[in-house]
């Protein structure tokens, strides 16, 4: 098989200077816009192909998906399509919603524009500043899908642009990270809370089944057509499972993810004095490699999907939480005051 | 004296047409010696603009300005607004003889403010001469205790300086204002001319003009030439208060030309008296810091210990001569508005020459005779408070009602120190793109000088243009604008 995101990251060496602050926000930049991108994905695939009982949009599964009950029903009586919409698009009071991580991602950006590219900070620029004057109103007028469209094309010429002109010093390496941190994270989001709506007994594995709304848990992802390619008679469970956690080629899978998160950060580790600071990143990156290949699909849904899915959600906000140790320490490790970058 | 032809043929055809020539002096269309060759082309090549297509190429630029977020923030009611700063796209130009005056003029004044303020943290000899009153300077809110006896490297403490300019009646250039602290607005210089080259290269197009792309090159390199002693390969940092802070743009922008990294106070460290910024890779050290910030916000042990912006340890790291902070602290004894009044003669103690650029009249109402001038002349004079910028609390007294003129007698009585009281300039203007057509509108210049081992000055400057008819205020604060400035070549 040809693997597509394997080229291995080239960097420039000597640029060894780049300020933590820069490297938090870098990271954040990443992490924000692949957020946006993935509720865009789910907001739009919810609309058209997810059904609840009554046939109707099943907008609560969303908000499953998200872990965001609590705070949906804090603020909304009943998981109506147009509050749902607005709590997910429009109402910064939401730290999920794409208003505020636009917010996020506008701050993110300011702070390291000057070492991105004018390309990105402009469209960057011009994205965020649509997004934030986005109104309630405008998520119907223009109908959802077009909205959705527009929202992962904006976060498509992002990647785009970053892609084609940053420069490639440890600025992009944080980037990276990011962006493979959050697709693993979102995908492991996507499955567990779907397998578990969709089949919440154990004994019902591989079974006939909805293909309609397992296609809908592809689509999510974008991975519709290429698992069809792959597996075009038989839809099971397992075989949608073990595409989005295993499947080597496809760009969002969760094995993809951490391939390239390992690849990251050797480059990361490969500047001298980082390689002891890298390492303890590293050793969560392998025991989720590891535990990924080490078992088949079956034996994962077996022993439990949602409890392994929780773990490695866990083992993500590890790298997160030892990326952010060794790379911006906190203050009081070194004195100073906090930084006030909008996090999750 | 104005003998030359105020509108040749070609420039009745176009845009110029309705242009009510007034009695100022006009950068374009009203200079009192026959305009230049260079100049003459210019002209000629903007007379063939429609109205219609300048306010096209107009709205085109502005919509890039804010694409390139080349703007400044504007908080009001919580509420965070991004605003351009108005472009006109009629440049403002000035000849190479022009040029060369204004050139000599700024060199001038930045070496005896050097040397002035050298003198006035070591020997205090003007003080002692009485070339200017102790008072005025000891007793100065912007004397700064902590330089006194400091010796900074290369003698230089204001390494960046802009020098406000208007020009009067007959076109003379006058000094109105140093800035000696933080100036701004340099990025607008260099913005706006990549503005006209992309949007007005046919009005451009083979006009010699000096280029202003140099100046962050020579900021850096003026900033490494008064590193401290011994260090070979200098890190330079840019220190900005943050994202959130009006001018961010513009210490992106000169961060970015100068390829040093922009720090906000949180990211750099004071250790063993040496300062340091957080990398990836741990702490880094750091050798000058062009800071964006002013005196009191730069160390909370030192200054305000209530500022979250600053550095502690950053003022006795600097005392020990282990950074260099640029500009020096407290500069603002130099740009203070009742010793601007002294400056002719500061020039004169120090250099032994004649001011290249005079200042403009200055009566100082800290002495009664400056206070009785004043206040028997009030309605000819713009009266300034000393402590302000911006172009804030000032009265424009031909402008100004009864009621406004009683009401600074008051104040002028009561605290006659805060002031000091100009005439009126009648400020120069330049044809202006507004609402009507093309128009008078008054401008000044602000030059930028860069001081490392020498001076240059950074051809052309930020030209301001008040946009609202009659006014006198170019402040972007107060609604003023900006043009590119074209320094020709020849």
């Amino acid at each position: 098989m040809t693997e597509i995101s394997t080229n291995p990251v080239h960097i420039q060496p000597g640029l060894n200077n780049l300020l933590s602050r820069y490297a938090e926000c870098m990271m954040w930049l990443a992490r924000y816009m692949e957020r946006i991108e993935n509720l865009a994905r789910l907001l739009e695939v919810t609309e058209s192909f997810v059904r609840g009982a009554d046939g109707r949009p099943g907008w609560d599964t969303i908000l499953q998906i998200n872990s965001d009950e609590d705070c949906f029903f804090a603020r909304h009586q009943t998981a109506t399509e147009q509050e749902v919409l607005a709590f997910y698009v429009t109402e910064q009071e939401n730290p999920n919603s794409i208003k505020a991580m636009a917010h996020a991602v506008r701050e993110n950006a300011r702070a390291v524009r000057p070492l991105i590219s004018t390309e990105m900070w402009m469209q960057l620029n011009v994205f965020t500043r649509w997004v934030l004057d986005l109104h309630p109103s405008d998520i119907r007028a223009n109908s959802l899908s077009g909205l959705c469209n527009r929202l992962k094309q904006e976060c498509q010429s992002h990647y785009g642009i970053t892609e084609g002109t940053l420069y490639r010093d440890q600025a992009w390496l944080f980037y990276l990270l990011g962006k493979h941190l959050e697709r693993s994270d979102q995908i492991t989001r996507l499955i567990d809370i779907r397998y578990h709506t969709l089949l919440p007994a154990h004994e019902e594995v591989g079974s006939g089944i909805d293909i309609t709304q397992w296609a809908s848990i592809l689509r999510s992802a974008a991975a519709y057509h290429a698992f069809r390619r792959l597996q075009p008679v038989t839809t099971t469970p397992v075989n949608v499972v073990g595409f989005l956690l295993k499947n080597e080629g496809f760009p969002r899978s969760l094995s993809t993810s951490l391939r390239m998160l390992d690849s990251t950060l050797s480059t990361i580790a490969g500047h001298g004095s980082l390689r002891r600071l890298c390492a303890p990143i590293q050793e969560c990156v392998a025991e989720l490699r590891v535990t990924l290949a080490d078992q088949t699909v079956e034996d994962i849904i077996i022993r439990g999907l949602h409890e392994y899915m929780q773990w490695i959600q866990t083992q993500i906000s590890r790298v997160q939480q030892e990326t952010a140790l060794a790379f911006w320490p906190a203050p009081g490790i070194l004195g100073g005051t906090p930084s006030v970058q909008v996090q999750q | 004296m104005n003998d030359a032809p105020l509108h040749a043929p070609v420039q009745a055809a176009g845009l110029f047409t309705a242009y009510d020539v007034p009695d100022f002096f006009c950068e374009l269309l009203n200079r009192k010696d026959p305009p230049p060759p260079g100049l003459l082309q210019i002209k000629e090549r903007l007379a063939q603009f429609t109205l219609a297509e300048l306010r096209h190429r107009t709205a085109a630029a502005e919509a890039q300005l804010y694409r390139l977020g080349i703007t400044f923030t504007v908080y009001s009611d919580s509420k965070a607004i991004d605003r351009i700063l108005p472009f006109d796209m009629i440049p403002r130009v000035l000849t190479a003889t022009e040029w060369d005056h204004i050139d000599r003029g700024v060199q001038q004044r930045v070496q005896a403010i050097n040397l002035f303020l050298h003198d006035i943290y070591h020997d205090r000899a003007i003080l002692r001469d009485g070339i200017i009153p102790a008072d005025l300077v000891l007793k100065n809110p912007n004397y700064c205790e902590a330089m006194v006896g400091l010796k900074v490297p290369g003698g230089v403490y204001v390494h960046i300086n802009g020098t406000d300019l208007i020009r009067d009646q007959d076109g003379r250039f006058l000094i109105l204002e140093d800035n000696a602290r933080t100036p701004s607005g340099v990025s607008y210089v260099i913005e706006n001319r990549h503005m006209m080259l992309r949007l007005m290269p046919d009005l451009a197009a083979g006009v010699p003009l000096r280029s202003v792309e140099e100046y962050g090159l020579k900021l850096h390199q003026s900033l490494c030439e008064v590193s401290p002693e011994g260090v070979l390969d200098p890190q330079v940092v840019l220190l900005s208060p943050g994202i959130y802070n009006s001018a961010y743009f513009e210490h992106v922008f000169l961060a970015r030309e100068m390829g040093v990294p922009l720090v906000e106070g949180k990211d750099l460290v004071v250790e063993n008296h040496r300062v340091f910024m957080r990398t990836v890779a741990g702490l880094r050290p750091v050798h000058a810091i062009y800071r964006r910030l002013n005196d009191e916000f730069l160390d909370p042990l030192a200054f305000n210990p209530e500022s979250m912006l600053g550095v502690p340890g950053l003022v006795d790291a600097y005392r020990r001569g282990n950074v260099t902070i640029a500009n020096a602290l407290g500069t603002g004894v130099a740009d203070d508005k009742a010793v601007y009044a002294y400056m002719p003669r500061i020039i004169r103690y120090y250099l032994n020459e004649d001011p290249i650029l005079e200042s403009v009249q200055t009566h100082i109402c800290a002495e009664p005779e400056g206070l009785a001038y004043t206040l028997a002349n009030i309605e000819k004079l713009v009266i300034k408070p000393v402590g302000e910028s911006g172009g804030y609390g000032l009265l424009i007294g031909p402008h100004a009602t009864q009621d406004e003129l009683e009401e600074f007698r008051r104040r002028l009585k009561d605290n006659p120190a805060n002031y000091i009281s100009q005439p009126v300039v009648n400020l120069s203007v330049s044809p202006t793109l507004c609402p009507a057509g093309v128009e008078a509108r008054h401008v000044d210049l602000r030059p930028f000088a860069l001081t490392g081992r020498s001076t240059w000055v950074l051809p052309g400057g930020l030209s301001r243009v008040a946009l609202r008819k009659g006014s006198l205020v170019v402040n972007s604060s107060q609604g003023g604008g900006s043009k590119d400035t074209w320094v020709l070549a020849s």
